[in-house]
């Protein structure tokens, strides 16, 4: 053993030592954490635009056809007024960003890359090669998407689910190299993300370290796992869909087109069992993010870890058979709606079962309101709002009134922003001291979550109601139809709680970056953590341990065990009692 | 009963959706209210004070039974409650000798009466533009198509929303019980226009509609015909409702 330890030792510390130039440090490199702060900073980036476009959206439904500030500079032709069509460009790249190049880069991307190894006590990816490819065809994309704003006729403006034949025929839209560029963009990052999933997957099963069992693992790790392989088996569906709508626009092909005897539900059916599935690819990290933090901060282990687990890989395999409920009214066979009825329901209570074991992990518990835990509070409370409201979804009578309403939009940004974002905001505070090696400013992180919480909710439950009233989605004026008439003072008071949720993310940028160059030097583990990143320095070195990587010795949730004196027991501590009795 | 901001319903199955919509409301604010109560005091009750040790446990096997029994239960309970509403909609089609075709298309709802022979297709058809005029109190078909894009037929006082799929001929019905005008805004994303798709139904007494038709529907009369450019038309694929005719 120790003749082993001490060749990796040797070799840790020569490759440790081995001077790599600026190019392979910081842009390609293949070191899972520089990796995953590039996806972090990507994500990052994109979410600005995406807000931006969706305050735009917001501008526009409260005062419809008035200028929208800022913009009498770029839309000089209108003097600022977003014309319909640029209207459904907004909304639709707003999303389209928001899901693929926010919340996959950073929950999936930065979070995955980052957590997977430190956690199960790997040096890196299995594939670091295939690690760095990965960023760097998702980059492209990126860029691929973005150029799309700068083509004659402006960027994609068929809706993030891009229905044909709308998306199908140029002249349905009037936009041709925006929607042309969205699916090869997208068919970009799906490759990307089949790199990632592969790696991710193949890194859990085959590198953990010693005594790290499957059911030792963080459940973090575990709903990053799971999120894997619902990528690698959906996002493909998607990427063909793309490739076959991208034939339909420029080939001729007539997969989606009913004038060459194409079917338009195919591209419903095809999006959506892509669609659905992702959904869960963005809210079950999150989720295993807050089952992270929730007992680092009630100092207590997690309630029901195996329900945990097995209640994600339950919302995984249910993922595939619920997909219908996008499509009760689409004109698909009604008899199927009745049995994605039926699915749609049973997938209710993987979630209820991690709600409940949620509260049972605080209850007893000595909680701390430190800024990582009051994000991850948010992100359960408003995943119970988000929940139930599906739930009314699901019956499919009630979906015939409420399908393509407001309420749709509420119950999504409950889910994607009330859940995804909230999570991805805790993970950001969570680990910030390891990715980084500094502490984030504690008041500034207050500043930015309390603001962000309340107008959250003033921004997105009122949604509900407008939903309710009747009022359609991606529509350009409300003021249009006498039934919207009376309930227009909410479009305009959302508008404004949008623009201060907008202006409640400033204190999170100065916070980041002032962290990032002036923040406190964090120390090795500063929540007194039980898992293993919490062993390695901080921010960790290439490969992460110096000679050993750590041995497991039990699960990571023992806070407060008889075992120990403190209130924490790190995976990695040898167990006294075993230890005493091998001395005898 | 409180109308939780649902616009009045003037159709005959919209009360068993708004039943559901009522039912499945309370279900939720209990829960939310359960489980707000219990998060928020949990985070008041154990909050960090010194001297105090959280308590170590693992969980409760029971308490996981019961959380995934009684959710389950209740899911259960709803599915079977929404199935009648469901199969009464848009399974099944009541007998009736009134039938409307309707085609969406950008940016325009096109409402087609048979005329006097009863037949689609033939010369004394009468189409009008946005515009639509149906009886009280008598079940009405629509054969809903599209000529471009997918529209999406959205009558908010009716509950009635279904999608018009360019290829296919969906049949529904509706049948409403107030004299009126409703509007009927276009649901799915469908363009530049999609914003302001929208046409009106009036639903009239039985008498009012008599004399209605007869001033618009017999041959000869100048119906608001619109520009109707007919495409070669492919057969309709015959999906969707499957009406028991």
């Amino acid at each position: 053993m120790s003749a082993i330890s001490a060749t990796a030792h040797a070799h840790t510390a020569h490759a440790a030592h081995h001077e790599v130039g600026f190019v392979r440090t910081y842009i390609f490199s293949t070191d899972h954490k520089m990796i995953a702060r590039q996806f972090l900073f990507l994500g990052l980036f994109m979410m600005i635009i995406g807000g931006l476009l969706a305050l735009m959206v917001r501008w526009e439904l409260a005062w419809p056809e008035t200028p929208v500030p800022g913009l009498g500079s770029i839309l000089t032709e209108t003097g600022g007024i977003l014309e319909p069509s640029q209207y459904n460009m907004a909304f639709t790249m707003h999303a389209t960003l928001m899901i693929f190049f926010v919340i996959m880069p950073i929950l999936a991307g930065a979070f995955g890359n980052f957590c997977i190894p430190l956690m199960i006590g790997a040096r890196d990816m299995a594939f670091p090669f295939l690690n760095m490819l990965s960023f760097w065809v998702a980059a492209l994309s990126g860029v691929l998407m973005l150029s799309g704003f700068f083509v004659p006729g402006g960027h994609a403006a068929a809706g993030w689910t891009s229905y044909a034949p709308l998306s199908a025929v140029p002249e349905y839209t009037g936009t041709n190299w925006g929607q042309n560029l969205w699916c090869i963009s997208l068919f970009v990052l799906g490759v990307s993300s089949m790199m990632g999933a592969i790696n991710y997957i193949t890194t859990i099963i085959n590198m953990r370290a010693p005594g790290m069992k499957l059911f030792r693992m963080p459940l973090v790790v575990w709903s990053l796992f799971i999120t894997a392989i619902l990528l690698l088996l959906a996002l493909p569906v998607l990427t063909s869909g793309v490739a076959m709508l991208l034939f339909d626009r420029t080939l001729g092909t007539n997969w989606f087109k009913p004038s060459g005897g194409g079917e338009p539900l195919l591209w419903q059916h095809l999006f959506w069992y892509f669609g659905h599935p992702e959904v869960y690819i963005l809210i079950l990290p999150a989720m295993g993010i807050a089952s992270e933090i929730l007992p680092v901060f009630a100092r207590k282990p997690i309630f029901g870890y195996h329900a945990m687990a097995f209640s994600m890989i339950a919302i995984a395999f249910l993922s595939w058979v619920v997909y219908g409920h996008h499509m009760f009214v689409s004109g698909m066979n009604p008899a199927l709606g009745m049995s994605f009825m039926v699915t749609t329901m049973i997938i209710a209570v993987p979630s209820a079962i991690k709600t409940f074991n949620w509260l049972g992990t605080l209850w007893g518990g000595r909680i701390q309101l430190k800024v990582p835990m009051l994000n991850a509070l948010a992100f359960v409370w408003m995943f119970v709002i988000g929940g139930l409201s599906g739930i009314f979804m699901a019956s499919t009578p009630v979906d015939i009134y409420i399908q393509d309403t407001y309420f749709i939009v509420a119950h999504i940004h409950y889910v994607v922003f009330g859940g995804s974002i909230f999570g991805a905001f805790a993970a950001i505070y969570y680990w910030f001291p390891k990715m980084f090696g500094r502490l984030t400013n504690t008041a500034l992180g207050h500043l930015h979550f309390w603001p962000t919480f309340v107008f959250f909710n003033l921004t997105f439950f009122p949604m509900h109601i407008i939903g309710v009233g009747g009022q359609m989605r991606r529509i350009y004026n409300p003021l249009q139809y006498e039934f919207l008439q009376h309930q227009q003072h909410w479009n305009v008071f959302i508008t404004y709680s949008a623009l201060l949720l907008g202006l409640s993310q400033i204190p999170f940028v100065i916070n980041f970056f002032w962290s990032l160059f002036a923040g406190q030097k964090a120390p090795l583990n500063p929540w007194n953590a039980n898992t293993l990143e919490w062993t390695a320095p901080s921010p960790p070195p290439h490969l992460n341990w110096g000679p050993t990587v750590p041995t497991v010795y039990r699960g990571p949730y023992e806070y407060t065990s008889p075992e120990s004196r403190e209130d924490f027991l790190p995976q990695s501590q040898p167990p006294l009692v075993r230890a005493g009795a091998a001395r005898h | 009963m409180l109308n939780w901001w649902l616009p009045e319903n003037v159709s005959t199955y919209g009360e068993e959706i708004d039943w559901l919509f009522h039912l499945i409301y309370y279900i939720t604010g209990a829960v939310f209210i359960i489980v707000t109560v219990a998060f928020l005091s949990f985070i008041v009750i154990y909050r960090d004070r010194p001297g105090r040790r959280a308590r170590y446990t693992h969980g409760n096997t029971p308490l996981e039974i019961v959380w995934t029994v009684v959710p389950a239960l209740i899911l259960v309970v709803l599915t079977f409650l929404s199935v009648p509403a469901w199969s009464k909609i848009k399974m099944t089609m009541p007998q009736t000798d009134f039938v409307v075709q309707v085609t969406g298309k950008q940016f325009n709802w096109q409402v087609t009466y048979p005329g006097p022979d009863g037949q689609f297709g033939t010369a004394d058809d009468k189409t009008f533009l946005d515009e639509m005029h149906v009886p009280v109190g008598k079940p009405i078909r629509i054969n809903l198509k599209s000529q471009d894009v997918i529209h999406s037929f959205f009558v908010p006082q009716f509950r009635f929303k279904q999608d018009a799929v360019p290829g296919r001929e969906i049949p529904q019905w509706f049948e409403v019980t107030k004299p009126g005008q409703y509007e009927v805004p276009c649901a799915e994303l469908c363009g530049f226009g999609h914003s302001g798709m929208r046409a009106w139904i009036y639903a009239h007494s039985a008498e009012d509609y008599t004399k209605w038709a007869a001033e618009n529907l017999r041959a000869g009369a100048a119906a608001a015909a619109p520009e109707t450019k007919q495409e070669p038309e492919k057969p309709a694929a015959k999906t969707g409702g499957r009406a028991k005719q």
